[in-house]
């Protein structure tokens, strides 16, 4: 089976460029494509229309809410919310209830993903038993399940020792090590970022310096023990000088940040807005700016949606009491886009941070628009104008900080194996 | 009618000329509480819910006290004790107690934001008495009209808030207040205490009593909790007392006729020497428990008249 692409706008990230051209699919793979005459022979053609087509999204960090609480998020929705969003892999979190922390859970899980969800599918294990930072878990074992990744997602492992034998044990496998850079006891009970409105609003503050004294840890423990590191979110401009130095010293070390702390601030939740409520806190607008300018210049490698399901209840609450988190796959995409809307980003940055860095921080072959990579693909128009209404969001949680915001960006077809899996009515 | 408030949240959300329509109606009560028969009929036939999800004597005394001066059905709530503890939700208590129909709620609540986000709940007039760290708004304006009838006015005024002002909604609220009434203000603490950000909003840091106090017209004290004596914020109370104590030897630094305020209850030998805090020339603490009852009942008065006159004007003019 041979589907043609044909007239679309090619954003490639590994080549940087943005041409019309034409891409064919055949079975589950890009078979070839090019910017000349499109070559005839496929059984299905279709014209593009100049809409832009990239490598659909890697997305790490992806909370779906199986096993323990499937009224916030099954796989089934996040899987439908992810193929609308141009999300073709969601590489999920293990900070389910209970955790997922042993082999026999993983495959569980891992099962009914890839039979409820459209998109693929790729879990996490935490990296020690229950998140709860004292034994490490069965990394051999929950690797040969599938883990693609070691985390305790937003729990630190404070206690160093333990820390330091998981990264040296994960070391020993080639796995990888995902952490939330914080310092733990600083950033206890914080609700948001210290500075004039926190004080104003008379909010547990935590000072964004708190990041750097967690991420300047971890790093020291990557020299130790030459593990492979990711840092989750880094999102203040305090962290970005140590961040830069342990890549310069050629440590093997990554870096992500959330779409919300790219494109929001701690002003936007003024009022107690809870939907604002996210770990790491919103930070300053000037942390923002940092953080764009290194992720431009590939000191922060890739962006996540951090989507976080959080039902009604767990938010209408007072601010320090209210759950942290928001759902970001659908809207991951249309917020990025406002990036690029907004010169900050081209389309094949945002492809290279959304697509092709985090497929290849995992190993994977998808993330790209060449020949021979999987036909996971995501065409889409970038300038299409729509109001979000959070109501229509396919998560079975709605907590977005974006509803009733003017966005632009539509997802016309996701493809994954080459299959479309969301079709734009 | 220049009051047109829903709610009394905070001082934030107030104009100049708010804060003092509340603070000349508050001066007429005052009056009345002086009088023989304390009583007026301007919530006759109301009903006032006070709900504390915080112990509290002393405010909660002043606002049902206030309601029962403005012949109101006054009931209170202590909510600590209540189904809060069952596991209902804020909003879903708050929607039960709407449904019996109430006029005026009052509520504390030890999380900031909590009464803003009740009175989104609810179709009454909500006052907060005091959320978490955020506002107090009824203590500021108690303040306000204490240091208005012993100055002559509350404007142009040096006033110093000494004390644990990261987490006193008294002094957010006051500084709001002070601020809106083109006061000087002065925030002085150790630096534990003091929370990052506040020079922004128009105030001074000081980390010195003596270099703070000087020339100023008005001292406010704020209480030290107990839980934030040893160690954790500050050395010891003995150190607290040496440093920021309010004593006659600190005080010498202000204006000869500076007042001395604290929002209650104090912990003499803590925060303020016991002599100079019973001293009548320059102790104003007793004053402001009074002021409390008045402003509550010009507060609650103004509330009500505003919610009259948007119920008369009809649906389709109701400001939020």
């Amino acid at each position: 089976m041979r589907t043609l692409l044909k007239n679309a706008r090619l954003v490639d990230p590994e080549a940087e460029t943005e041409a019309t051209g034409w891409l064919l699919i055949e079975d589950d793979m890009i078979a070839d494509l090019g910017t000349g005459a499109a070559p005839a022979g496929a059984e299905v053609e279709r014209d593009c229309k100049g809409l832009a087509l990239a490598p659909g999204i890697v997305d790490i960090g992806v909370k779906v809410c199986e096993p323990g609480e499937r009224h916030k998020e099954s796989y089934r929705s996040a899987g439908l919310a992810a193929a609308a969003g141009g999300v073709t892999t969601m590489v999920t979190r293990p900070d389910t209830m209970p955790s997922i922390d042993t082999p026999e859970v993983l495959e569980f899980v891992a099962r009914r993903a890839n039979e409820a969800a459209p998109v693929r599918v790729l879990p996490m294990a935490a990296l020690t038993k229950g998140r709860e930072g004292r034994e490490m878990t069965e990394l051999g074992f929950l690797l040969d399940a599938g883990a693609v990744a070691f985390t305790d997602c937003d729990h630190v492992v404070a206690n160093t020792k333990v820390f330091a034998r998981a990264l040296t044990y994960a070391r020993s496998l080639g796995a990888l090590v995902i952490s939330h850079p914080q310092e733990p006891i600083l950033s206890a009970g914080a609700a948001a970022t210290s500075g004039a409105l926190a004080a104003l609003k008379g909010l547990p503050a935590v000072s964004p310096m708190a990041e750097r004294m967690g991420l300047d840890r971890d790093i020291a423990l990557v020299e130790m023990t030459g593990a492979r590191y990711h840092a989750d979110q880094i999102s203040t401009a305090r962290a970005l000088p140590s961040l830069r130095r342990a890549r310069d010293h050629g440590f093997d070390i990554t870096a992500g940040t959330s779409i919300h702390h790219l494109t929001l601030t701690d002003k936007d939740a003024d009022e107690y807005r809870t939907f604002f409520k996210v770990k790491p806190p919103l930070r300053a607008e000037e942390d923002r700016q940092a953080v764009l300018a290194a992720l431009r210049e590939g000191t922060i490698d890739l962006i996540s949606s951090m989507h976080t399901p959080q039902d009604e209840e767990s938010k209408r609450l007072p601010f320090e009491e209210a759950a942290s988190g928001a759902v970001a796959l659908e809207t991951l995409l249309p917020a990025a886009l406002g990036l690029y809307h907004a010169g900050d980003l081209t389309l094949s940055q945002l492809f290279r941070a959304m697509s092709l860095n985090p497929a290849k921080r995992l190993g994977l072959p998808c993330g790209r628009l060449s020949k021979g990579a999987p036909a996971d693909l995501v065409l889409f128009d970038p300038d299409a104008a729509f109001t979000l209404d959070r109501t229509t969001l396919r998560s079975k949680s709605k907590n977005t900080p974006f509803d009733g915001h003017q966005m632009r960006g539509k997802v016309a077809a996701t493809f994954v194996k080459g299959e479309i899996v969301h079709e734009a009515p | 009618m220049s009051f047109s408030k829903s709610h009394l949240l905070g001082i934030e959300p107030l104009s100049p000329t708010d804060i003092v329509t509340i603070l000349d109606l508050a001066d007429s009560y005052v009056d009345l509480n002086r009088s023989a028969v304390k009583h007026s009929e301007a919530l006759s036939g109301l009903t006032q819910i006070n709900m504390f999800f915080e112990n509290s004597t002393r405010t909660q005394a002043s606002f049902e006290l206030a309601g029962k001066r403005l012949g109101a059905d006054v009931m209170n709530m202590a909510m600590q004790a209540s189904s809060i503890r069952k596991g209902e939700t804020l909003i879903d208590t708050a929607l039960t107690l709407n449904a019996m129909q109430p006029d005026i709620l009052v509520v504390r609540h030890p999380h900031s934001g909590a009464v803003d986000l009740l009175a989104q709940k609810v179709n009454c007039a909500v006052l907060n008495a005091g959320d978490g760290r955020h506002e107090h708004p009824t203590q500021a304006l108690l303040d306000a009209l204490t240091i208005r009838r012993v100055k002559g006015t509350v404007t142009g005024l040096k006033v110093a808030i000494c004390g644990d002002i990261a987490h006193s909604r008294v002094a957010r609220s006051n500084v709001q207040l002070l601020s809106k009434m083109k006061n000087q203000v002065r925030l002085i603490g150790p630096s534990t205490l003091m929370p990052s950000g506040f020079e922004s909003l128009g105030a001074q840091v000081f980390e010195d009593m003596k270099d703070g106090l000087r020339d100023v017209d008005v001292v406010m004290m704020l209480r030290l909790q107990k839980e934030r004596m040893d160690g954790g914020f500050i050395p010891s109370e003995r150190e607290y007392y040496h440093r920021f104590g309010l004593d006659a030897e600190k005080l010498s630094f202000a204006k000869h006729d500076a007042i001395v305020m604290h929002p209650g209850p104090m912990n003499r030998g803590v925060e303020i020497d016991g002599e100079l805090a019973d001293d009548i020339n320059r102790s104003v603490i007793q004053d402001q428990v009074e002021m409390g009852v008045a402003v509550r009942m010009a507060a609650m008065d103004l509330l009500v008249q505003a919610r009259r006159v948007r119920d008369a004007r009809g649906p389709e003019e109701v400001m939020v």
